[in-house]
């Protein structure tokens, strides 16, 4: 029989995770051996949805899968984490380096103080414990893109650790069948991030670009608390909003600043958890999903097949839907891990514990931080639910596209239209036409303030709501232009002359004595063809409810 | 005070080589047997290349081992020398950098401004293939 149906609870609309980047990274750089050296908890796991093999040969069988996560997050810093190279995206090769970060002899690391901010900023984001004293440990592998050798990482004391994550996936096909889930965080821990290799196939070489050696990494590890594809792209998703938000990443996955690897295994419930594989770098959000539920089918499909699960690391194959056995790795690794000798411990304070006298450049504050964290995500569409009374899927939809909130905030300070009605009109019309031509926020013809406009035209009945809509095609096509001047142009101003309306109202009805008859029999709908009439009458420039009172009047005197 | 230090540099040297030596010789002639020279060499890409290299080895642990006569029970390991020490903060302003030139003098081969290293890790032939050593 074929691959197992599977049918789980996280089908359904991925409207959080809608439009992300566009694309995946071409086979550059894939940094190897980022494994963690951590073993799964192995504590039972709240809500897990049972996958169900329908049909199996042995009769109903349930499947649980765990899926824990590894996601590197590159620091949005200007310098490296040891080094005073800069950091930036596409730069000539080899051009950000410093010998330190080509590992020329004689040259130590100095620790950046920004990317220790950053790391103590999103830890307490995500609801971790600082640890006042972290430690830097060598991972040792031979790569050609590390050319120290060793990874300088955080294994024994990380920076933060015992953190949560709150995410919301949709429960069913409506989008207001929202659950919240939580899935615990490890650690958070400072490292290095590797250089890139070009493999030339042909030429049977490999080009060395040390410009990303050494830029600042968060490691942020997931415990295995998520159950599909669905829920660890929308948890991926979330804690990108949040990095975006603190400003401690970019985290575009397009220019790899947000990689995932991904450990998987499947078990029936009850029993002990599966030899897990690991799936590595997932750096699209498109296929993170995808070949995370291709990996649980696949290892059910094995199982049921009376094979084996091999611990052994594997790449997604985005052509193929299915993920691969990786060749590079063969055996254990074995990273010989030990302190690093030249970095003493990292030392951070509260204000409780702050040394008198301490030099401020030289100390860092949690307290500090904390009081100066920007409001998270879940916070932001909190306040959009409570002060515009908006549904909770569209506070999650205006923070899902960059630069949307900003536009939606800038048009309601603008207009003096209903919140629900610019709520409307940014998620339906403006980003529609967005996606339509696929463009971002700040490319779009349309400014907030000539939607703004518009929409106080809309407001005060100036215009029909469809004509309100040509007149916002007719801005997004003709850039300048005002609405007002759209309006005028056009002629879409609706008729606020009550005597010409009531003309019209009278030849139409005059032009249809049976529509007329038919009404005064008691045919209800009759008035809606009417009205019908009159509006192409008056080119669609007349309220229907002003016609319909009219019509009203005239039939029942 | 030096018992802590030492018994820290050796601390994950002995980790591994405990795995590998435990049956050979618990408390170090400072025997190493074929099979960790061999993944030793894989680990490292590194050829030992010759019995003298071994046996040069050999001697450095069984200098090394030593250590392990100091008494350090009850010693609190130390993480660091530097553990008492200030670890400085730099801000974070770029100072370094554009000297792709330079760096690549150091280079074997290069290419356009890129290095030049082999496809992927090579591994070393199997140990029957090359010259054995014998240790027996």
């Amino acid at each position: 029989m074929a691959a197992p149906m599977l049918r789980w609870c996280c089908l359904g609309r991925r409207w959080v995770l809608a439009c992300v980047d566009s694309g995946s990274r071409h086979g550059r750089g894939a940094a190897i051996g980022f494994t963690s050296s951590r073993k799964r908890g192995q504590s039972s796991v709240a809500q897990q949805p049972l996958i169900t093999a329908q049909k199996s040969r042995k009769g109903e069988h349930k499947w649980a899968a765990v899926v824990g996560l590894e996601i590197h997050a590159q620091i949005s810093s200007n310098s490296k984490l040891f080094s005073g190279s800069q950091v930036r995206f596409a730069a000539p090769p080899n051009s950000l380096v410093s010998f330190f970060d080509a590992s020329l002899p004689g040259t130590l690391p100095v620790l950046n103080r920004r990317c220790v901010e950053a790391a103590v900023m999103t830890g307490l984001a995500l609801s971790c414990r600082i640890n006042k004293k972290s430690l830097f440990d060598r991972k040792h592998y031979f790569y050609a893109d590390l050319p120290a050798g060793y990874q300088i990482t955080q294994q024994r004391l990380p920076i933060a650790v015992n953190g949560s994550l709150a995410y919301s996936v949709c429960a069913g096909k409506k989008p207001s069948q929202v659950i919240s889930k939580t899935v615990r965080i490890k650690q958070i821990q400072l490292e290095q991030d590797s250089g890139k290799s070009l493999h030339d196939e042909l030429r049977s070489q490999t080009l060395i670009d040390l410009n990303r050696a050494g830029v600042g990494l968060l490691e942020v590890v997931l415990e295995p608390d998520m159950s599909c594809g669905e829920e660890a792209a929308t948890a991926v998703r979330e804690l990108q909003l949040i990095l975006q938000a603190l400003g401690t990443s970019r985290a575009n996955m397009a220019e790899g600043q947000l990689r995932v690897d991904a450990n998987i295994s499947v078990h029936h419930p009850g029993e002990p958890l599966g030899v897990r594989t690991e799936v590595k770098n997932l750096n699209s959000a498109r296929f993170l999903a995808k070949a995370i539920d291709s990996e649980i089918e696949r290892q059910i499909h094995e199982l049921e097949n009376g094979r084996e699960i091999l611990n052994e690391t594997r790449s997604f194959d985005y052509k193929l839907g299915c993920t691969m056995p990786m060749r590079d790795k063969e055996g254990k690794q074995d990273y010989r891990f030990m302190p690093e000798p030249n970095l003493p411990p990292l030392l951070l304070y509260d204000t409780a514990s702050l040394p008198p006298g301490a030099d401020p450049q030289q100390v860092i504050n949690i307290d500090w931080i904390r009081e100066r964290l920007p409001d998270l995500p879940s916070e932001t569409r909190e306040k959009l639910i409570q002060q515009y009374g908006m549904l909770p899927e569209h506070s999650f939809a205006l923070l899902n596209e960059v630069g949307l909130l900003e536009f939606f905030q800038n048009v309601i300070k603008e207009t003096r239209a209903e919140p629900k009605k610019v709520t409307s009109w940014v998620l339906n019309i403006f980003l529609g036409f967005l996606k339509q031509q696929n463009l971002a926020v700040n490319e779009s013809p349309v400014t907030p303030t000539a939607l703004a406009e518009l929409l106080n035209l809309l407001d005060r009945k100036a215009i029909s709501s469809s004509a309100a809509k040509q007149v916002f095609e007719e801005l997004w096509r003709s850039k300048g232009k005002t609405p007002s001047q759209i309006v005028s142009e056009k002629q879409l101003e609706l008729m606020q002359d009550e005597e010409a309306l009531e003309r019209v109202c009278h030849t139409v009805m005059e032009g249809h004595p049976q529509v007329v008859m038919d009404m005064k029999r008691g045919n209800s709908r009759a008035i809606n063809k009417l009205i019908g009439l009159v509006r192409k009458a008056t080119l669609s420039r007349a309220d229907p409810t002003v016609i319909k009172e009219i019509l009203e009047k005239k039939l029942s005197s | 005070m030096w018992a802590r230090v030492v018994r820290l540099g050796f601390w994950s040297w002995g980790s591994w080589r405990r795995g590998f030596t435990s049956k050979a010789d618990p408390q170090g002639s400072g025997r190493v047997t074929a099979e960790v020279i061999e993944h030793l060499e894989r680990l490292a890409l590194v050829d030992f290349g010759s019995q003298e290299a071994v046996a040069r080895l050999e001697k450095a642990i069984a200098f090394a081992d030593r250590l392990r006569a100091v008494d350090t029970d009850g010693v609190e390991p130390m993480e660091s020398v530097l553990e008492d020490r200030c670890l400085y903060l730099r801000s974070d302003s770029v100072v370094e950098g554009n000297c792709a030139e330079e760096l690549l003098q150091n280079a074997h081969r290069v290419v356009e401004e890129y290095f030049v290293a082999p496809p992927g890790n090579i591994s070393l032939s199997k140990q029957d293939e090359q010259e054995p050593f014998s240790h027996n």
